[in-house]
């Protein structure tokens, strides 16, 4: 049976885990490679490194620091962050990732998704999108870009559907009302975007607790992505999946 | 990453100019094995051993296979029982032919036609993540393997060819997930990907071509 993938993300900077209430205030919280040998050890099913300040900062990821998670691990890479073109995807993959996320580069140029799935397989390319509630959207939720900053004008729903039909093979959906805060993912967005594709969805942004992870697959997720909670605790993660599979979730053990 | 020393102390793998080879490699490189990457008829014919990794598409990968003159190399080492593993598109172009590049032929070593998964709608596509793999192979052998991908080789109706071992995995139906064959190995998931159970299996695969692993596996795999 397919299992529900618990996701470790890695927020990079620099070169070293950060991590930070929306992005703020960033603290230091060790070495890359090292965090991540020891949440595949933990029962990662996957792991996702996010250069946080590749956008803003326009230098594109860390290769050093995909060269040394991958050697340090044997469970699928996604990067993100900063990734505009083919050339960004091949140098990424040259270093050891097997997915690559792009989110503000597809706003600005859909065709994006389609031209990268074409090259590296649907399978290489996550669409990334980060949403916010708003009640004049159609779905009641806006599509942000630029690590949340720009109010894109894209409606969640929409933009879904329209990634999956230009190529995308998988949506990490974050929440930037949740993101950060340890309530809880945003079960509404999730079913939001679930109802309108038939892409594997990765939820994100919110999750603190071992009900937080039940709730967001009870809600449609097929992935489950946390940050801060397994960068503390890496054993968090062989937690999660124990309560996760005793509430009938198929997981991996 | 290149290994040194001569070609019978570590594997080749086909260099397809897509896809993670990076992470084949880096697979290898844990279980202390040297791995080179390699794009000529006739390295691939004198390699002791042999990944045909596989990301992209049926089609155009058959097409870069037999532009680069790679294509009877590989389909020889099939039926010279020379070490080989064929990874995900590695296996689907292995077959006759596929629904994703109607028209185009396959190696045609595996009598078997690849399609689209036909799924009810609560099921995802694509294929993506863990699942369980069924079968008792000398190489691959039980467990969760990590998948990705939209084809595959349906069960149904199909006969494991003569001397061929078949692994299957469940989703809106049975497929093939790996068939061996002495050395001759192929699987539509991700090895490489595959956590320690994966590197189990590359082990396995590797001492076939008399390739040893120096390293322990965690989570009671042998190597």
């Amino acid at each position: 049976m397919l299992t529900i993938r618990i996701i470790p993300c890695l927020d990079v900077r620099s070169g070293r885990v950060v991590k930070g209430v929306r992005f703020q205030n960033l603290r230091d919280m060790g070495d890359p490679a090292t965090l991540a040998a020891a949440q595949e050890a933990a029962g990662a099913d996957e792991l996702v490194v996010l250069d946080i300040t590749a956008t803003d900062e326009a230098r594109g990821t860390r290769l050093e620091t995909v060269r040394s998670v991958r050697a340090a691990i044997g469970i699928p890479l996604t990067i993100g962050g900063g990734v505009r073109a083919a050339e960004d995807v091949e140098s990424l993959l040259e270093a050891g990732a097997d997915k690559v996320a792009v989110n503000t580069a597809a706003i600005l140029d859909p065709a994006l998704i389609t031209a990268l799935a074409a090259r590296f397989g649907a399978q290489c390319v996550v669409a990334s999108i980060d949403c916010r509630s708003d009640p004049a959207a159609a779905s009641g939720f806006t599509v942000v870009s630029h690590a949340g900053k720009v109010n894109a004008g894209l409606d969640l729903a929409e933009w879904a559907a329209r990634v999956e039909a230009l190529g995308a093979g998988e949506i990490v959906l974050t929440s930037w009302n949740n993101d950060g805060t340890g309530g809880g993912y945003d079960l509404d967005a999730i079913r939001r975007v679930r109802a309108r594709v038939n892409l594997p969805v990765i939820a994100s942004g919110g999750a603190a607790t071992a009900g937080h992870f039940i709730d967001a697959a009870r809600a449609g997720a097929d992935a489950l992505l946390a940050a801060t909670v397994f960068h503390e605790r890496p054993e968090t993660i062989g937690d999660t999946k124990r309560a996760l599979a005793q509430a009938g979730v198929p997981i991996r053990l | 990453m290149t290994g040194r020393g001569p070609a019978s102390q570590r594997v080749t793998i086909i260099e397809t100019g897509v896809g993670n080879t990076a992470s084949v490699v880096a697979a290898f490189a844990r279980l202390g094995i040297a791995a080179e990457r390699a794009n000529g008829p006739a390295s691939i014919r004198n390699a002791s051993a042999v990944v045909l990794p596989g990301v992209g598409a049926f089609g155009p990968g058959l097409a870069a296979l037999r532009g680069g003159g790679l294509d009877s190399a590989i389909i020889d080492r099939v039926r010279a029982g020379s070490p080989l593993l064929a990874i995900c598109l590695g296996l689907q172009m292995l077959c006759a032919s596929s629904d994703e590049s109607p028209g185009a032929t396959g190696l045609s070593v595996l009598p078997a036609a690849v399609a689209r998964f036909g799924l009810p709608a609560s099921l995802r596509l694509p294929h993506m993540g863990w699942n369980t793999v069924s079968g008792d192979g000398p190489i691959v052998r039980p467990g969760h393997a990590y998948f990705a991908h939209s084809f595959r080789v349906s069960t149904e109706g199909v006969e494991p060819p003569e001397g061929w071992s078949i692994a299957t995995t469940e989703y809106g139906g049975g497929f093939i997930a790996a068939v061996e064959r002495g050395p001759v190995v192929a699987c539509q998931f991700h090895p490489e990907l595959s956590g320690s159970w994966g590197l189990g299996l590359l082990a396995r695969w590797a001492r076939t071509a008399g390739l040893e692993a120096t390293c322990t596996i965690p989570a009671g795999e042998a190597c």
